[in-house]
């Protein structure tokens, strides 16, 4: 809903970290990703809110335990409208110039 | 780049869609919604069974475990469509749908129970539901299909 969250979220280094280690295990506690990152316990909980805000990470509650799953949905929504946009017009460009070259050939 | 270490036998994946849920409820349960976005294929929901029909054809029947209309639906999860996943063990879909401020809602689905559906998991997993859940949206929000299939 909100890109320029998702984009600013995406935009520090500590963040795509965790992300990438949501990505190697989903469903992890704060104490579990903690452990990853030489880093306060309350410095990686704001990182985790900031992606949380983008809605880059969701929360479930299983138990006793708040475990943080990655969500992708956010970064596809941006992949539909911005990449797929460019990289078709790169598409029909070669498109183009594949006909052209041919016609002339 | 990172690669996938261990299989993921929970899934999450969250949309903020705008729409009301009942309409949200109409996209996910109805046959010619479903169409639009998931798969090409038509899936039929009533409160005790989901049938899933490709090209006409009963392709596959699921028990449907919880029906609250508009807000959560719960069914099992068989992915028909390859032999060795279909072989595997049943899994569970949860859709929870909550109306936020401004005419938005917010739409949660879980996969989980899938430890005895690794092949399944992996098969899933990111753009499988996230075509689904962005098709969805896009259907929704702009009365077309994100692609055709």
């Amino acid at each position: 809903m909100d890109d320029d969250r998702v984009f600013k979220a995406l935009a520090d280094p500590t963040r795509r970290f965790l992300l990438d280690r949501l990505f190697e295990r989903d469903g992890r506690t704060l104490t579990d990703l903690e452990e990853e990152l030489e880093m306060t316990r309350f410095g990686v909980m704001k990182h985790l809110r900031v992606l949380e805000d983008a809605g880059l990470v969701v929360t479930r509650r299983q138990g006793r335990e708040k475990l943080h799953f990655l969500n992708p949905v956010p970064i596809r929504l941006i992949h539909d409208r911005w990449i797929d946009k460019y990289t078709e017009r790169q598409v029909s460009a070669l498109a183009d110039l594949k006909s052209e070259l041919e016609e002339t050939a | 780049m990172t690669t996938i270490t261990e299989v993921q036998t929970t899934q999450v994946y969250q949309v903020f869609i705008k729409a009301t849920p009942e309409q949200i409820w109409d996209a996910i349960t109805k046959p010619e919604f479903t169409a639009r976005y998931f798969h090409g294929v038509t899936i039929d929901t009533s409160p005790s069974r989901r049938q899933t029909y490709y090209h006409g054809e009963l392709a596959n029947e699921a028990d449907v475990l919880e029906w609250e209309p508009p807000r959560r639906l719960v069914h099992s999860w068989i992915s028909f469509y390859d032999a060795e996943m279909a072989a595997e063990e049943p899994s569970r879909v949860s859709w929870e749908i909550e109306p936020q401020e401004g005419g938005y809602s917010l739409l949660t689905v879980v996969h989980d129970q899938l430890e005895g559906a690794p092949k399944t998991a992996a098969g899933v997993a990111g753009a499988g539901w996230m075509m689904v859940l962005s098709g969805l949206k896009t259907v929704l929000e702009t009365g077309e299909p994100l692609t055709t299939f």
